[in-house]
């Protein structure tokens, strides 16, 4: 077991805290910086999904995990973001401008959910953000001018300053960084006054407030801040597909997000991005293990879901702490090992909470 | 910073008299031996405060004032009115009639989260943390009112914010200390015994630099010996941190020994002010708690 013995203040708050947390995270960066050079390039493609899925994790799970507002509409700043993008370079704007302009317009349809949404909680926040996300689905089959309805766009690769990116690998390392620059800032949000003010609101609303939270100006911030950070995965994964229609970022696809901060871990980060190896990893570890079912088994129609939706209510019955909560388990189990008792991450009893006063 | 500097003179025992630091956060500090006479202008003050749910008037007509240094307890039987009273200084009830003043400023319809910064800092009755942070953050997340945060900045982590940020954990420490927290400094609150979290409320309320403390029932689920050391914590931060402290509290071993003055309420009506002996033997009083014609 490590005992951490600070002398100032920052160890408290700094990126890494303790050499060995460098040396791994460091050897993390260093395994996927090579992974183009030594996968297939289908693997680096699948590879490219789970990291765009991770920057869209990061940026719900700031709002869910940290926030406690529930979204399932997510997937419709994913299409905002996909289709602005899309437009942009369609029309001769370069990408580098358009990947803001995506993630900008994002932040403007978040703030348009955010003003009602302050007036909403839990299960009818999520039902009003479902019911947005009808809306902007509909709006991309119906606004044929720009979006081209039913019929869908071709996107054209981005052009990095006379450079274009046409190759996998390519937008691998640039989603690569993205989701660099998307945690760090999602780090340093966290360990700020500001990432605490959020978590004060999902804990308790009102003592947020007696403490001088402005509630309306955080949700309205983290719901804008949320959506551009969604908005600009959906326009690095409108690259990916290479070629958008509405049906790409239906109901499913918000679900499929909801689901991977839950499953990662919910007010982690951790838990956005081993939930996006999760819902990113198993389609194809389904599909190899496909290969080495018996024939019955292999052919049956829906085995994918099946096995997907079984997965999740393991681990929703089992693990509600998700991914990451089972990594701490382990590691508590390591670090303390004979002394490790089963009751350490048992919640305690709850006391009396105080009467909703709104 | 000059809760933490008063705090610290407090442990090192060097009054140095005036503190040298920037003086940010105004705790007043008015002579510990102001006592119960001396009623210069009052640090806050209701006038006819009355609130109505439908058709019962929680609070009915209450007017008080308390002064600078002053420990000002509230008491009444459960439903007379006090924790609205609380709710109402801290802006999350909207009175029907009445105002507020505090500081000799009309508190009575500024936004919510603005009291805070005015000075004004609570605990809850049933206690309001945040569970699933550790105790560090939730005294961080105490010291909100006195941050200027710009969420840019800090996805940056600018040499300002860091700056900032090591500025609010060395006021958090010094709170942390005058408290005895240091044992449970980085566990959740989830994980906390009652007696504990109590503690750790108080602590989040000190955090935010308040020149009035509201405290609800600060010794309500503890026992004979957490009780003393509240009150003891009470006498402290009213003569070290010059904080005035309003409370409502049912226990009256504690009122008696700590307060200056005592406002009974029954039904949202005031029934007494005064002395906690003088309210204490107050035939309405008496006849509220008792029942019938004691």
């Amino acid at each position: 077991m490590r005992i951490l013995f600070k002398t100032s203040y920052f160890e408290d708050i700094r990126l890494f805290q303790h050499g060995g947390q460098r040396f791994w995270y460091g050897l993390l960066v260093a395994a996927v910086l090579i992974a183009p050079l030594v996968l297939a390039e289908f693997y680096v493609g699948e590879l490219t999904q789970v990291i765009i899925l991770a920057i869209a994790g990061v940026g719900l799970m700031l709002l869910i995990g940290y926030t406690g507002l529930v979204s399932l509409g997510h997937g419709a700043f994913m299409a905002v973001g996909a289709y602005t993008n899309t437009y942009l370079i369609t029309n001769g704007v370069p990408f580098l401008a358009a990947l803001p302009a995506a993630g900008l317009a994002a932040l403007l349809a978040g703030v348009i959910i955010a003003v009602p949404a302050n007036r909403m909680s839990g299960i009818y926040l999520a039902i009003a953000t479902l019911a947005f996300s009808q809306i902007v689905e509909q709006l991309i089959i119906r606004w044929e001018p720009v979006t081209r309805g039913f019929q869908g766009m071709p996107v054209p690769a981005p052009d990095l300053l006379g450079y274009k990116l046409t190759h996998g690998w390519q937008l691998y390392y640039l989603s690569l960084t993205m989701l660099m620059l998307v945690v760090l800032a999602a780090i340093n949000l966290v360990r700020s006054p500001t990432g605490r003010a959020l978590v004060a609101i999902r804990d308790s609303e009102i003592s947020a407030q007696s403490l001088g939270v402005h509630l309306f100006r955080y949700k309205t911030a983290i719901f804008a801040l949320s959506a551009a950070v969604t908005g600009l995965a959906g326009a690095l994964i409108a690259h990916r597909m290479r070629f958008i229609s509405p049906d790409a970022f239906n109901f499913l696809l918000s679900v499929q997000l909801l689901l991977m901060v839950v499953v990662g871990g919910l007010g982690s980060i951790h838990g956005a991005i081993l939930g996006a190896i999760f819902v990113g990893g198993l389609p194809q570890v389904i599909a190899l293990m496909r290969d080495h079912l018996p024939t019955a088994v292999a052919r049956t129609p829906g085995l994918e879901p099946a096995l997907f939706g079984l997965v999740l209510v393991l681990i929703v019955l089992f693990e509600p702490l998700g991914l990451y909560g089972r990594w701490l388990k382990i590691k508590a189990y390591f670090d303390f090992f004979p002394l490790y008792r089963r009751a350490t991450f048992k919640r305690q009893r709850a006391y009396l909470k105080t009467e909703r006063v709104r | 910073m000059s809760l933490a500097d008063t705090i610290t003179e407090t442990i090192t025992g060097t009054s140095t008299g005036t503190s040298t630091g920037t003086s940010t956060g105004p705790a007043a500090r008015t002579a510990p031996a102001a006592g119960s006479g001396a009623h210069t202008s009052p640090l806050i003050e209701a006038r006819k405060l009355s609130i109505s749910f439908g058709g019962i008037r929680a609070v009915d007509d209450v007017s008080f004032s308390v002064a600078k240094g002053e420990i000002f307890a509230i008491v009444g039987p459960n439903g007379a009115g006090k924790s609205t009273i609380f709710n109402l200084i801290s802006r999350i009830y909207e009175p029907t009639s009445g105002r507020l003043i505090f500081e000799g400023e009309d508190i009575t319809s500024v936004a919510p989260h603005t009291i805070a910064r005015r000075g004004i800092a609570r605990t809850f009755q049933n206690i309001e943390l945040f569970e699933h942070a550790t105790v560090l953050d939730n005294l961080l997340i105490g010291r909100h009112c006195r941050a200027r945060p710009s969420i840019l900045a800090e996805m940056l982590f600018t040499p300002g914010v860091r700056r900032e940020e090591l500025r609010h954990r060395e006021a958090v420490e010094e709170v942390i200390d005058f408290l005895h927290l240091a044992n449970y400094r980085d566990q959740r609150i989830s994980g906390l015994p009652y007696g504990v979290r109590k503690v750790v409320e108080l602590a989040r309320a000190l955090c935010a630099e308040p020149r009035l403390l509201l405290l609800d029932e600060p010794a309500s689920g503890l026992n004979t010996e957490e009780t003393e050391d509240v009150a003891f914590w009470i006498d402290d931060i009213k003569n070290d941190l010059g904080i005035t402290v309003v409370m409502i509290e049912h226990d009256m071993s504690l009122v008696s020994a700590v307060s200056d003055r005592v406002l009974a309420l029954n039904n949202g009506r005031t029934l007494a002010l005064g002395t906690p002996a003088q309210v204490q033997s107050n035939p309405a009083v008496i006849e509220a708690y008792l029942g019938g014609d004691a």
